[in-house]
């Protein structure tokens, strides 16, 4: 009973959502054409989404692997149209097979697509090793390219406003209380992250400190959560109102 | 066979790291022109990694169907979405994947009216998880819990404009928040994480930190 | 009141659902003063002269586009306004067709023409070395735009070698790249960047200001709210502070009762 309850429930509202479609066609507020019917079906999938929050069932179903399907159908073009046909297509491949190009091809491309050739290769049982190769010139560059930009951006950087001098540069005393307790914060911080040594004595009082700079660090990023996870739903809700129903203008 | 499954990669992670790490100091025309080239070749590698994800995500959904696993039908969804949107793709508005990508095709109307509804409403489902969450897990258990839940109703009123009308002070106290402790906490951990990261790339480049070559060492 | 602790969560969903609805449909005005972190990025375009080139990055996908495309169009409102010349690009597959709309929507209003006026280069993989290659040689990165038109025959890129001509970078970000565009780009080739993040990503970028490695940033809807303030182009971020106002007073009111109900039920006694 309650399987044929949730069908009906199910296609009544499939039912409504249509009903709702024509009226709007016919009133004018939604357009016949390629744009109006996209609307539809943006707002169907939209609410076969939300109707996971009643219940899950299969409308939801149906729109998440449809989305993951297109989603990854789009990145496959995109990767194409964008990365592979400029960087490789037309530089590489189109001049050694067509005596109309203009330039000649940049052979030196074919050693990256080699590599990049070598990674896809992990799938294959027999030469899986290849793309070790591959993995170990990217994490390599990777690592190479790395520490030097990240110890001047992010850690000497980061240090020297920290250690500015207060009372300086006509700053007034609230903002050189702050230069004080910002740096007290970062010390704490850290020494409370250091787990090799016990957290006793004079370690132990500054990591609690630190535990407190952190726990209004974690408050004031629920807050920022809180605000970014419904302005995604506010921004749906205007779609749904503004483009749909034409109740906003 | 050893020498080429961990001898050969090993060689290239060091000298790539030592080459690019040293990279940095040389100003010479030379050290540029490497940088260019092995940047570019990178970014050329780094495309082709597209095709493992999409790979992985089609051999998922495909035994998935081949076993008739419990919801098997739905992944015939995955796999109509994305055959739907590369024919299209390919068929580039009639011109073809051979040309340039053409504007206003039914390619970019799936975009638009499949993708990013979806994308933008499966995240937004968040938003009444939090305020489920807020009402019914969110407690101040113990003093820290308490100063994590102050500090969070104050920042949430200080950044809308309401806070303003409840008291001139929510705003300034949020501003304070976010730009002294918030700040302060972010910093240290923003500093532990590059030391992190700065040791364990040494760790690659030395060969102690092997795990991206996929096990087997 | 233990029977409180036990409500059906989705009363609580609907809740929300009516209280934004409402608040939508009912129009009040609320002031948006503009903070100092999205003053930054205004005063910055303010102080750039006519034919400045700009680039902005458009990095992210359509699960942030509620947040990003509003700060993405009043950002380039100013900057059409101003006759800066507008560079996109993106490091997600997902982004293109956003960025595209929002450059040739926001572009044609002010009459400015594709190749001459602004160009978008379109994705490309490859994160920290894309935006190496960029700083080394821009057209070696982007040989072609997102059009396919050569890049080295644009009018809009000339002058334009590298990122070290690029005059100002505004990096909308869903996701780490504002760091990997500070840490690749900016710390070597030295240009100005400014932000805009999703609100989830906010206090995490406070460091950056304060060492001015971000000259400004715009954090969530509010910041784009504040910018289409100050831009004077009040659109969808505005009108979503009423309900951002009202549900997180709402939800404030679900943490105070939440706890009231607990602590006052026989539940903290037993646990």
């Amino acid at each position: 009973m309650r399987k044929d309850s949730n069908f009906f429930v199910l296609v009544g509202t499939i039912g409504l959502f249509v009903c709702i479609n024509i009226f709007l066609m016919a009133s004018g507020k939604l357009p016949f054409n390629s744009d109006g019917f996209g609307i539809i079906l943006g707002v169907g999938i939209t609410l076969a989404i939300y109707s996971f929050l009643y219940k899950d069932n299969p409308a939801f179903k149906i729109a998440e692997n449809l989305y993951v399907g297109v989603a990854l159908g789009y990145t496959i073009i995109i990767t194409w149209f964008n990365f592979l046909k400029p960087d490789l297509y037309d530089p590489l491949i189109v001049p050694m097979f067509s005596k109309a190009a203009e330039k000649a091809p940049q052979y030196a491309l074919i050693f990256p697509s080699l590599l990049g050739i070598f990674m896809l290769l992990r799938f294959s049982r027999k030469l899986s090793w290849l793309s070790r190769w591959t993995f170990a010139f990217v994490v390599g560059l990777g690592a190479g390219v790395s520490i030097p930009r990240v110890i001047s951006a992010f850690i000497l950087e980061q240090i020297k406003p920290s250690l500015h001098p207060v009372f300086s540069g006509g700053e007034t005393i609230l903002s050189s209380i702050n230069t004080l307790l910002i740096l007290l914060g970062v010390i704490s911080v850290l020494i409370y992250f250091i787990f090799s040594v016990e957290h006793k004595g004079a370690i132990g009082r500054l990591s609690k400190v630190g535990i407190w700079f952190l726990m209004i660090s974690f408050g004031a990023s629920f807050g920022y959560t809180v605000m970014g996870r419904l302005s995604l739903l506010i921004g749906r809700i205007q779609f749904l109102l503004r483009d749909w129903l034409g109740i906003l203008q | 066979m050893n020498f080429l499954k961990r001898t050969v990669p090993l060689f290239i992670a060091f000298v790539m790291g030592v080459l690019m790490a040293m990279q940095y100091f040389v100003p010479h025309k030379l050290s540029q022109d490497l940088l260019e080239v092995v940047s570019r070749w990178d970014r050329i590698i780094a495309g082709f990694a597209v095709f493992i994800g999409a790979y992985s995500l089609f051999h998922l959904h495909w035994t998935r169907i081949k076993r008739k696993v419990e919801g098997w039908g739905y992944s015939v969804f995955v796999y109509f979405g994305a055959i739907i949107t590369l024919i299209f793709g390919f068929l580039n508005g009639g011109k073809f994947f051979w040309n340039d990508k053409q504007d206003g095709t039914m390619f970019d109307w799936l975009y638009y009216y499949v993708q990013v509804p979806a994308g933008a409403t499966i995240f937004s489902i968040l938003a009444f998880f939090i305020a489920s969450a807020a009402y019914r897990t969110f407690r101040a258990r113990t003093k820290e819990s308490t100063v994590l839940l102050i500090a969070a109703i104050l920042v949430m009123l200080g950044r809308v404009p309401i806070g303003n009308y409840i008291s001139q002070y929510i705003p300034a106290v949020a501003d304070w928040i976010m730009a002294v402790p918030n700040l302060a906490a972010k910093r240290g951990i923003l500093l532990g994480v590059s030391l992190g990261a700065i040791a364990t790339s040494l760790k690659i480049i030395i060969g102690i930190e092997r795990s991206y070559l996929g096990g087997g060492d | 009141m233990e029977r409180f602790l036990r409500i059906d969560r989705r009363i609580i969903f609907a809740i929300i659902t009516v209280a934004v609805i409402v608040s939508l449909i009912l129009r009040f005005e609320l002031p948006i003063p503009a903070s100092e972190p999205v003053q930054g990025v205004y005063g910055k375009i303010e102080s750039l002269p006519k034919g400045s080139h700009v680039m902005i990055a458009f990095d992210y996908d359509p699960s942030s586009k509620e947040e990003l495309q509003p700060m993405a169009i009043a950002f380039l409102h100013h900057c059409f306004s101003r006759d800066l010349k507008v560079i996109g690009m993106t490091h997600y597959t997902g982004a293109p067709g956003l960025a595209d709309q929002a450059i040739t929507s926001v572009a044609n209003q002010y009459q400015k023409k594709n190749g001459e006026d602004y160009a978008f280069l379109g994705y490309k993989p490859g994160a920290a070395s894309l935006i190496i290659n960029m700083g080394e040689n821009l057209y070696s990165a982007f040989p072609k735009d997102f059009y396919g038109n050569d890049t080295t025959t644009l009018p809009v890129l000339q002058g334009v070698d590298s990122l070290r001509e690029i005059d100002f970078l505004f990096d909308l970000a869903a996701g780490t790249t504002i760091e990997t565009w500070i840490v690749f780009g900016k710390e070597k080739y030295k240009f100005e960047l400014g932000a805009g993040c999703t609100a989830v990503m906010g206090p995490d970028m406070y460091p950056f200001l304060q060492s001015k490695q971000l000259i400004g940033l715009l954090g969530g809807l509010k910041g784009a709210a504040e910018y289409e303030a100050l831009v004077k182009k009040k659109a969808n971020a505005v009108s979503g502070m009423r309900p951002q106002s009202v549900v997180h007073v709402i939800i404030i009111l679900f943490v105070i009762f939440g706890n009231i109900v607990y602590f006052t039920s026989g539940r903290s006694r037993h646990a």
